[in-house]
């Protein structure tokens, strides 16, 4: 029971930070109806960007906060930097060709990355958080903020969505691109503003990965992107809530599966082949919305 | 009798066209000045390995080229079909027949690549099945999804040899592998070339341009669909087991979606839609790779693949940009070997050049070449575009038309 209980935990917190992850792919798919590739490797931009400043600081508490701010800060910039110069001119182009070019940016960062920190994995020290008991519950500190955190930037981000002037414009422009336009939307500026939201999702996402694994490498990004790409499309891909709930189902599914010793190796292939059956039986996901194909 | 014979013979010859045929004479003249070489013990040991890699390269990116170029689908899990014909090659090779190996490796590589051709092609038809109901950015997902499953069940099941990777005891006699490979890649050439210059072809390619009015023109878009995954999975397998018969073991960390990546960058640097530029393409890059190894060693080895991002990334886009359309129509290869010709042919020949407009038009119905999908994105989209310099009262001047003229 207490083992079902801490797997629960775990799994609710790791489903989490794959939530954050998709809610990036999400949005960007929905607005600017493009598969962002290279959201993964956002992810290890910010986690190196943690490496720095966090050493760089050296106080645990103060020290992890600030560089999570700085790395979110970093990563808005790259993402608007990157949405500018490799997917702005290929608006109205095919989408393959967009794909591709987000394959190539993926390649980009994780080369750039290797030639200036090397292949070799960086450790960060993040373990002074402890652990908590709650009877004969032992859970590490670190699992709660992840999912407190994850449940409070999910919920702030469904309110601006909602609630702001900006977040109906997106809405709009999900909808329908050409009459947002129409209305009076400035497309361009309102998918900056997605890639920049999708980019500090990224980045916290970032942060609690490496608070997990201590460790930071130029490809630690592709796996958990690929991951958060099978969680969003599970959820319905471009459907933010879910988004989250295909997040927070793999997290689950994995750490379930983790603790199963039978199963732990095949893990990958279990969530994957989820993804097959998912798409072969509802191609729009769980809570994704049914387009009709126009010529 | 006679008769006949003649008359097919000038059949032949009045369809004979260099161009279709050049591709195969420089790749059989390749391999015959190679196996000269190896013969006279010329080879060095390194080199046909690398010759052994490049032939391979071109076989999966001739079958890769296929889906992506021709059926217009995006595929992320190449590595894993090649995976599977590598893995199931190298079983039916040492645990299934090594008797037989050792007395005949030739005709035990040709049976395995068989066998590795067919197990991949079923998967193909697998993968083909959900082709049929998705599309684009999640086909490419399903498909990136299913290399991995292969991946992780290879590294997992103990009779092929598990985390520490198969282990192949009759890797194929250095000195002749090389012109195994090369001989199946021309064969593979062969195959996807007849088959896209065919009705089938045009059938394919009618899909990746608009598959609505394909099918509203009666192409049965789901035959032809799982007909190209099948094919080249088939081709990819064939690959696989190559690849399996150059090395003395293998894991499956191999065939992991990095390789699947590479495959693809090999057919878009190569032009999508074009056959000989996916053999190129694969060719230096493949050569290029062992090379660079060689010489990048350490955190310097990744500039080799920053070097592939930026060049991808920017022939994507110049390529594809709406803005450049222009620019493209300016300066582009083709333009740029025109005027060379005329300019030659007028230093040579002094006469101008046959430049009849209506005899292009001839041509045009001919389908000697299939347009790729960027002219054919063009040829479709301007017809749509108003002039920006039309006003009504003015009648449009004639030539100025855009369209139809790529």
């Amino acid at each position: 029971m207490i083992k079902v209980l801490t797997t629960l935990i775990n799994g609710l917190s790791l489903g989490g930070v794959y939530a954050l992850i998709a809610l990036g792919y999400t949005m960007v798919y929905g607005i600017a109806k493009m598969l962002n590739f290279a959201h993964g490797d956002i992810i290890m931009v910010g986690s190196y960007t943690i490496l720095i400043f966090f050493n760089m600081i050296g106080i645990p508490l103060v020290g992890l906060i600030a560089s999570t701010l700085i790395s979110v800060l970093v990563c808005v910039v790259f993402g608007i930097v990157i949405e500018r110069t490799a997917y702005r001119p290929l608006r109205g182009a095919s989408p393959l060709a967009v794909l591709i070019t987000a394959i190539g940016v993926s390649y980009l960062l994780q080369s750039i990355a290797q030639i200036v920190f090397g292949t070799a994995p960086r450790t960060v020290i993040l373990n002074f958080m402890g652990t908590i008991t709650i009877g004969a519950l032992k859970i590490n500190v670190a699992t709660i903020v992840t999912l407190a955190v994850a449940i409070a930037v999910m919920a702030a981000l469904t309110l601006f969505v909602n609630k702001t002037r900006t977040g109906r414009a997106m809405l709009a422009v999900s909808e329908d691109r050409g009459a947002a336009q129409l209305a009076g939307v400035s497309v361009n500026t309102i998918i900056a503003v997605t890639f920049a939201i999708g980019s500090a999702l990224a980045a916290i996402a970032g942060a609690f990965t490496v608070m997990k694994t201590y460790t930071v490498e130029p490809t630690m990004g592709a796996m958990p992107g690929i991951k958060a790409f099978t969680a969003a499309v599970i959820g319905g891909i471009g459907s933010i809530p879910g988004a989250m709930a295909g997040g927070i189902l793999l997290g689950v599914i994995e750490t379930a599966c983790d603790a199963v010793p039978v199963l732990s190796p095949y893990k990958i292939a279990i969530e994957f082949a989820l993804l097959i059956i998912v798409l072969l039986i509802k191609p729009t996901g769980i809570l994704g919305k049914k387009k009709r194909e126009k010529v | 009798m006679s008769n006949k014979f003649t008359r097919y013979v000038s059949n032949v010859k009045s369809k004979y066209k260099l161009k279709y045929h050049i591709t195969y004479y420089i790749l059989i003249a390749f391999t015959l000045i190679f196996t000269v070489i190896s013969l006279t013990g010329g080879m060095k040991r390194s080199s046909a390995f690398l010759l052994e890699q490049i032939g391979y390269s071109i076989i999966l990116a001739v079958s890769l080229s296929l889906v992506v170029g021709f059926l217009g689908e995006l595929s992320l899990g190449h590595a894993g079909f090649m995976c599977l014909g590598a893995y199931f090659a190298a079983y039916f090779q040492n645990a299934l027949a090594p008797d037989f190996t050792k007395s005949l490796p030739l005709l035990s590589l040709i049976v395995a690549m068989l066998i590795g051709g067919l197990v991949a092609a079923i998967f193909g038809f697998i993968i083909g099945l959900p082709a049929l109901r998705l599309k684009g950015d999640y086909l490419a997902i399903v498909t990136l999804a299913f290399g991995e499953i292969v991946k992780v069940i290879f590294e997992n099941a103990r009779a092929f040899g598990g985390a520490f990777g198969m282990k192949n005891a009759f890797r194929f006699d250095t000195d002749f592998l090389f012109i195994v490979i090369f001989l199946t890649a021309i064969l593979t050439v062969a195959v996807v070339n007849n088959l896209i210059r065919s009705k089938h072809g045009r059938a394919i390619t009618a899909i990746r341009d608009n598959e609505i009015a394909a099918r509203a023109m009666g192409v049965n878009v789901s035959f032809y669909k799982i007909t190209v995954f099948v094919l080249s999975a088939f081709l990819a397998g064939i690959g696989g087991a190559l690849f399996a018969a150059s090395s003395n073991s293998f894991s499956s960390k191999t065939f992991d979606y990095n390789y699947s990546i590479n495959i693809l960058v090999m057919v878009v640097l190569g032009g999508m839609g074009s056959i000989n530029g996916s053999i190129i393409a694969a060719t230096v890059i493949t050569f290029l790779n062992v090379k660079l190894a060689a010489t990048l060693t350490g955190n310097l080895a990744a500039l080799k693949n920053l070097i592939y991002a930026l060049i991808l990334i920017g022939m994507v886009i110049y390529n594809n940009a709406p803005k450049l359309k222009d620019f493209r129509a300016k300066y582009n290869l083709r333009n740029l070997w025109s005027k060379l010709y005329a300019w030659l042919h007028k230093l040579f020949c002094k006469k101008k050049p046959v430049d009849d407009p209506a005899a292009e038009k001839a041509d045009e119905g001919d389908w000697s070449k299939i347009p790729t999908k960027v002219e054919m994105d063009a040829i479709l989209s301007t017809d749509l575009t108003p002039d920006t310099n039309y006003t009504p009262d003015k009648p449009d001047k004639p030539g100025k038309e855009k369209g139809g003229e790529q």
